[in-house]
């Protein structure tokens, strides 16, 4: 017979070696599947490598994608660490690309400096709005937040289709259903052959983890999140935090999607996002809801993402290959969260040979 | 050992991390006997039981139970072996009638024959003196009629062990004295007690044998007629101490500190939780609240640190009104109030936080600018740990990891770190062991004389009675009279927590 026994309390170090362990376990994991299935994992596994580092241009590709997932997690943490769960930077995204994508359509006759803040502040302020709506739910009448945001992620994904098809249909498209392409002073410039998100991500990741960690509001989030009794009792405004966590959650994720709608994409649609707003809840979970932390998780699931769309092409294995690697990751890595907790000892039954 | 021993526990150990909650304790309980089991917080009471009971499982040793060995994997392994716990908590289901209660969770095939139960269930209650109405539902009982109940939930399933966590502990003088009559013709009918507790009188009241246990060892066993308190304080503390309380002589401010009058408030779902309320607090005197748990007074305290809003009345701070305001704002006008609530780790404190991190709470916002001063902080932490001596590895360590008696030290230090005029704090010493109980009266007395006025919600009437200069008793969200403790004996006040009022008492 086994039973779950209460663990000692783990130093840091050794919570840290437990969950490395988990992903080196999920890759062996990986590694029997795809053998299983007929592949050769080896070969899997460098391709992902290859496919991800190999050359300038992949690399590039890969620090795209970390750009948006990393600000993304950002936006995630604020809400994660105050116990909000908005798991809505999906729809935040896109609202905060539609906002840039506004200005980009409309005043782009001005300087680019002028264009891309004016951008930068009105993916910043739709997405923070977007988020707004749970949180003034929840404050109001007790909503489930996690309900709330997942529900308007699909709101936003489909307002932006109707965009793309109605409204904001490009006249000169012949006929096919797309957002017109921004004018160059809508495009955010390139630094290093990068376009030049990533120093606003690297800076970003610098303010929210000082936000997080040194700051009243941090400390109130973070009181709030523990318990929002204890935050009353301390005479802290309950909902005044929740509104400008929530804000700056959503702004992060807004920023987000006007960064990938001008460097990217150079123009709208509803494919923009290619659900690295979901991705983020899971990196933001893994990195411990710590800034710099979220930087490496962020860069080694991009990894995983650029690796595997070169395994579609390289290998002609479908590209989901690298979803499934994650999905496996995951469940290893929330598993073992378990054994952080608990061990499992064998108990001997005496009943029968009782001394 | 005994041959009339009933339950005899064997080199019991059981280790929690880096606690040994249980150190080879060997004992024995007979039939027919009242056992105490006495030991302060953390001494590893309640661990022991559990294994008895089922819901843990030792390290090593064994359990005999009529000279056989058993090994429990469940509870139910437990009660089938004739042994039942009463847990200080109640597990019951709070919409379903004492009859189902009493038959939930054990075999009794698909339909539930009701009247051959409620005729036995009234057998059994005959039989011990139990006053149980079988289709009475468990929202409407008193506690001490719910308790009744768990007591014949687990002799309906044939329990001849009983074992009882604490259970005065929410009881009137009155109540305990009809739970003692039961225990007495339960303990005649052959059954075997075990009853945990840390109220030394009612030991030496109730049982007929004491095992005392000390940080997880077992100090002994004893019979109680050839003990007394104070040796049993001893063997329980580990060293000698001084039970008796002083009441501080200080000169009482004229004019109030604080006048509540009138206050009454509804809870969200509409009921009358204070009704009409109305006292005053003066500077240097310790205003003694007693009452049944659960009598207003939690809403009480909220509502006069800001916590909650009165729907009438007024709460006059040096005759300004505060009601309606926030703890912050309350605290910005300059008005010195400390609160020490009930709910220590769910409402005074940040539980998963630092030391460092929970003394700050009150302060923190008095610094200008958008950052936290944790390096203000940390000294005052460190001020706190040295001036209160809590034993912590750090002030970086989490708060919910410090023992229940250290916690309290965290919370108090804070608090009367702010120099209040007032001082609220609702049971102070709850889950604190005898030590670290007198340790929070010589602070408490410490503040009264610096002239601040305390309103110390307690429950054990012998503390409030010595400590107190005045003590105001409320029943069911009413104050029913404010009494002088130096004249006023336990029996009186008891009546009054019941709903007597001062003038049918006195």
């Amino acid at each position: 017979m086994f039973r779950v026994v209460k663990k000692d309390e783990l130093t840091h170090k050794k919570e840290i070696m437990i969950r490395i362990s988990a992903v080196i376990l999920a890759l062996i994991f990986v590694a029997i599947v795809m053998t299983i299935v007929g592949y050769n994992a080896l070969e899997i596994f460098s391709n992902i490598i290859k496919g991800s580092l190999s050359s300038k241009y992949r690399i590039v590709e890969t620090i795209n994608k970390t750009i948006p997932l990393t600000v993304l997690s950002l936006g995630v943490a604020i809400a994660f660490k105050m116990k909000f769960w908005n798991i809505g930077a999906e729809g935040q995204f896109y609202m905060g690309a539609f906002g840039a994508t506004f200005v980009a359509l409309n005043f782009s006759y001005l300087p680019s400096p002028v264009v891309l803040t004016l951008m930068f502040i009105a993916g910043a302020i739709c997405g923070g709005l977007w988020a707004l709506i749970p949180a003034l739910l929840k404050t109001k009448f007790e909503t489930s937040e996690t309900l709330v945001t997942l529900m308007l992620n699909y709101i936003a994904i489909k307002w932006i289709s109707y965009l793309q098809y109605g409204p904001w249909k490009d006249p000169n498209g012949i006929g096919f259903p797309k957002i017109a392409t921004f004018e160059k002073s809508a495009v955010l410039p390139k630094v290093f052959g990068i376009h030049c998100g990533f120093i606003i991500a690297l800076v970003l990741v610098v303010l929210v983890h000082i936000l997080l960690t040194k700051t009243k509001l941090g400390y109130e989030i973070s009181v709030l999140g523990e318990s929002q009794t204890t935050a009353k009792y301390a005479g802290m405004n309950v909902v005044k935090i929740i509104i400008i966590a929530i804000l700056l959650s959503g702004a992060m994720a807004g920023i987000a999607g006007m960064m990938q709608c001008s460097a990217i994409e150079q123009t709208l649609n509803d494919k923009l996002s290619g659900g690295l707003g979901f991705t983020a809840v899971i990196t933001t979970w893994l990195a411990n809801l710590s800034a710099p932390l979220i930087l490496v998780v962020s860069f080694l699931f991009a990894l995983l993402l650029q690796g595997g769309a070169f395994l579609q092409s390289a290998m002609q294995i479908p590209a989901s290959v690298a979803e499934v690697i994650q999905g496996i990751i995951i469940f290893f890595v929330l598993a073992s969260e378990f054994f952080i907790r608990y061990k499992i000892v064998r108990v001997h039954k005496v009943e029968k040979g009782a001394k | 050992m005994c041959n009339d021993s009933y339950v005899r526990f064997s080199n019991i150990t059981k280790v929690f991390g880096p606690v040994k909650a249980n150190d080879n304790v060997s004992f024995d309980v007979k039939k027919g006997e009242i056992h105490a089991l006495l030991g302060e917080n953390g001494s590893g009471k309640s661990t022991l039981v559990s294994i008895l009971s089922g819901i843990y499982t030792a390290d090593s040793g064994q359990i005999f139970v009529n000279g056989k060995e058993v090994v429990f994997s469940s509870p139910k392994d437990a009660i089938d072996a004739g042994i039942g716990m009463v847990h200080q908590h109640f597990k019951l289901v709070e919409v379903l009638t004492a009859k189902e209660n009493i038959v939930a969770g054990s075999k009794i095939g698909f339909f539930i024959k009701g009247k051959e139960l409620s005729n036995k269930i009234t057998e059994i209650s005959e039989k011990y003196g139990l006053a149980v109405s079988p289709d009475k539902k468990i929202y409407n009982m008193s506690v001490g009629e719910k308790q009744n109940v768990e007591i014949l939930k687990m002799l309906y399933r044939g329990a001849e062990v009983l074992i009882l966590d604490e259970p005065t502990a929410v009881l009137t003088p009155q109540e305990t004295k009809v739970l003692f009559s039961i225990l007495r013709k339960m303990k005649e009918k052959g059954c075997a007690i075990i009853i945990i507790t840390h109220k030394l009188n009612e030991v030496m009241e109730i049982s007929d044998r004491v095992t005392v246990l000390n940080k997880g060892v077992c100090i002994g066993t004893v019979d109680t007629k050839d003990a007394c308190i104070k040796q049993l304080t001893e063997m329980m503390v580990g060293r000698s101490i001084n039970l008796d309380l002083e009441r501080a002589e200080t000169e009482i401010t004229k004019d109030p500190m604080l006048e509540v009058k009138n206050i009454s408030y509804n809870d969200a779902l509409g009921f009358s939780i204070l009704k009409n309320v109305s006292f005053d607090l003066h500077g240097g005197e310790i205003l003694g609240v007693a009452g049944i748990a659960g009598s207003g007074q939690k809403e009480l305290c909220e509502i006069i640190a800001g916590v909650l809003c009165a729907k009438s009345g007024e709460v006059l701070f040096k005759g300004e009104n505060i009601n309606g305001l926030s703890p912050r704002t309350i605290a910005k006008k300059g008005i010195g109030m400390s609160f020490i609530p009930e709910d220590r780790l769910g409402m005074g404190l940040v539980a998963g936080k630092s030391i460092v991190d929970n003394v700050m709470l009150k302060s923190y916002h008095r610094n200008k600018g958008i950052f936290v001063d944790r390096e203000k902080g940390r000294k005052l932490a460190e001020q706190i740990v040295k001036d209160f001596d809590v034993s912590t590895p750090s002030v970086n360590h989490i708060v919910k990891k410090l023992s229940g008696g250290n916690i309290q030290k965290v919370l108090l230090g804070r608090e009367v770190g702010l120099d209040p005029e007032i001082l609220i704090t609702a049971y102070p010493v709850r889950g604190l062991d005898i030590g670290a109980s007198y340790n929070i009266y010589d602070i408490l007395n410490r503040e009264k004389r610096k002239g601040i006025g305390i309103l110390f919600i307690g429950e054990d009437l012998d503390v409030l009675l010595q400590l107190s200069d005045r003590l105001m008793i409320i029943h069911d969200g009413e104050v029913m009279g404010i009494v002088d403790p130096r004249t006023t004996t336990k029996e009186q006040v008891g009546l009054m927590m019941l709903g007597k009022n001062i003038e049918e008492v006195l």
